[in-house]
């Protein structure tokens, strides 16, 4: 090949390439497809599962700030600089909600604000107020979803080939089922929710509900009550991304539904594993070392 | 009333992690609805998944009344004939069941926990009408110990004062607790026995790679397959650290890199010397062997092997999130009923 023909191709291929991505612009987001994709990626299609689906196994992990604050949020110090300098301080991020703001009802909004300023406060020395005030990262209790997704842990999935998908968290040693073309409703409430899951096209769409109400969305006291219902889209756009979308919807909280979406990325290090977080042991004298023996002293 | 059952369930825990140990007394193991494990052989052409993997994928249960360790008066008698096995089975059961009121009051307290929390599969021998879970050496029972080091006695001794406080209701801290109480780990630790309750195990496969759902506490151990090497000997975790690879059609799994903290080791071996390896074969469609290998010099004079029949269930049944910690209620109800108890003079 002359270094003329090499440059006509590579010319061939930048418009090809254009091509695709402006395709890749309409048609993404009259399929539905997540808007965060538009004009990113180039056309992909997965490698397939035996059943003919995408593989998504692998270690994934958002890169977004949305657990400090899934709103716009500038970086603010941790508790108790006076100790800690920068240590324990939130970065600053852009809103991860398609619109910037979540639709609260008033009176609804007016409790996110008593959360936020009530997160780093625990009192469970009733249990009538065990889960009332504090936000549930700070007491290492199960994230729930949408934010056990986007917590600065990875997670893995494991797919196969049963009915049964599953998602393994490092925060917390969470995990949750992905039931796929489950029918039946969720049997009793818990704290990462009821996921049933089926294939939209290329995309793996959960549907999850029956949840337990005290679950947080972040460190900002986004919040909800016990009928929230979460619908999660995982579609492969690289070998390397999965574009991550939540349509959230709770009638007791929000005027309307409202969305999330993000890129996860798979992690790349020969050796990688999700290791253990289990913070159950750092939370246990902020729980309670105050009913000790030398506490009462 | 919510309470009182939630406490009872952090008694019942506790029990059941000092009992295991000191006694060795399995808190039994097996369920036995289906086929025969030892005896049956294994399936001609074992179940695949698509990649060619033998499929271990679904949920089992391993709950069962077989003694981890066969009980003295059977001596050499491995397995029951029919008779003898209805007997056995019968035995355990009326030894095992919580509503009996053969103990007066105080024990009838400590079990509190009845047979209402009890996983009716619990009291059923393995189908096989062995003796004991343990099958190597061949008298059913654990090895004998070796002296252990001056240090790994104070140890012992610590322990065992924190779970006097504990049983006397006299706890100081939350350290006073067993782990399981505390619910950092419960049955989520190899090796997995039976105990009262939740004994489902979610198995996941993916190529390369098994991942295994213990009921207890939600925790999922991914196990890599590719013959990567362990993390390093500086990072260890409460489950330790798993790797896999196939014999044939058997899974097998050896986990190192094990915390040090009381309560993490298996029976309080010594970490740095102390070697699992667990074995899963699939015999038919619902029925799986697990069967694991335990070895320390410093700890026994011997290996020893115990295997326990793993049974399918039923689609339908499901398994579900057991929360653990966030529910907790009962560390303050134990200290402050010690702080209570103390303010009243009641310190014996």
């Amino acid at each position: 090949m002359t270094q003329r023909n090499l440059f006509k191709a590579a010319k061939f291929v930048v418009k090809m390439a254009a091509v695709i991505a402006m395709l890749g612009t309409i048609v993404i987001p009259a399929a539905g497809q997540p808007s965060a994709a538009s004009g990113q990626f180039l056309p992909y299609k997965a490698p397939r599962m035996a059943d003919g689906h995408p593989d998504l196994n692998g270690t994934w992990q958002a890169f977004v700030t949305a657990d400090w604050d899934l709103q716009d949020h500038e970086a603010q110090p941790g508790p108790h600089p006076e100790l800690m300098g920068a240590y324990g301080a939130a970065p600053a991020g852009q809103s991860v909600v398609e619109g910037g703001e979540i639709p609260y009802k008033p009176e609804a909004l007016e409790r996110k604000k008593q959360n936020f300023q009530k997160r780093m406060t625990v009192d469970v020395s009733s249990d009538k107020t065990w889960h009332q005030v504090g936000d549930p990262e700070l007491k290492c209790y199960m994230p729930g979803v949408p934010r056990a997704t986007y917590m600065p842990f990875p997670f893995r999935i494991v797919q196969g080939s049963s009915p049964y998908i599953l998602m393994a968290y490092e925060f917390a040693s969470a995990t949750r089922t992905i039931r796929m073309d489950w029918k039946g409703e969720a049997p009793t409430p818990s704290w990462m929710g009821w996921s049933r899951g089926h294939w939209e096209g290329d995309t793996l769409v959960v549907d999850v509900t029956g949840f337990r109400e005290e679950t947080w969305f972040d460190r900002a006291g986004d919040y909800h009550s016990e009928d929230l219902h979460v619908v999660e889209r995982y579609t492969p756009v690289s070998p390397y991304h999965l574009m991550y979308e939540a349509t959230i919807e709770d009638k007791n909280v929000y005027t309307r539904p409202w969305k999330i979406s993000f890129p996860l990325y798979r992690r790349m290090e020969k050796n990688v594993q999700v290791l253990e977080f289990k913070c159950v042991p750092f939370t246990e004298e902020m729980l309670y070392g105050r009913f000790s023996k030398s506490a009462a002293k | 009333m919510q309470h009182r059952i939630l406490a009872s369930l952090g008694i019942l825990a506790a029990m059941t992690a000092m009992v295991v140990p000191s006694a060795g007394q399995a808190p039994a193991a097996a369920k036995s609805s289906s086929k025969v494990a030892s005896k049956t052989p294994a399936a001609k052409k074992p179940l695949r998944t698509p990649w060619g993997d033998p499929d271990l994928q679904g949920v089992w249960n391993d709950a069962t009344s077989t003694p981890l360790q066969r009980p003295t008066g059977l001596a050499e008698k491995d397995v029951l004939n029919d008779d003898e096995a209805a007997e056995f089975r019968a035995q355990l059961a009326h030894d095992l069941t919580r509503d009996r009121r053969d103990g007066g009051a105080e024990v009838d307290v400590n079990r509190a926990y009845n047979d209402h929390w009890m996983d009716s599969r619990r009291l059923k021998i393995t189908a096989d009408h062995r003796t004991s879970l343990i099958v190597d050496p061949p008298n059913g029972r654990i090895p004998p110990l070796v002296p252990l080091s001056p240090e790994r006695e104070q140890r012992k001794a610590r322990r065992a004062a924190a779970n006097t406080r504990f049983n006397a209701g006299l706890p100081e801290n939350y350290t006073d607790f067993t782990l399981p109480v505390r619910c950092v780990i419960r049955t989520d630790s190899p090796p997995y026995l039976p105990t009262i309750y939740n004994n489902d195990f979610h198995i996941f496969q993916s190529p390369g790679y098994v991942a295994i759902g213990p009921e207890m506490i939600h925790s999922a151990r991914i196990i890599p397959l590719d013959g990567h090497p362990h993390v390093g000997k500086n990072l260890k975790q409460w489950l330790g650290d798993s790797r896999g690879h196939w014999e044939g059609d058997t899974l097998v799994v050896e986990t190192t890199n094990f915390r040090a903290d009381d309560g993490v080791v298996f029976m309080e071996a010594n970490p740095d010397t102390y070697k699992i390896t667990e074995r899963f074969t699939r015999v038919d469609a619902t029925t799986l062997n697990y069967e694991f290998t335990v070895e320390d010099p410093k700890t026994w004079t011997r290996p020893w092997t115990a295997r326990i029949p793993w049974n399918k269930i039923d689609p339908d049944e499901q398994m579900y999130e057991y929360a653990c910690h966030e529910d907790n209620y009962d560390m303050v109800h134990f200290l402050t009923g010690a702080r209570a108890r103390e303010k009243r003079g009641e310190t014996k």
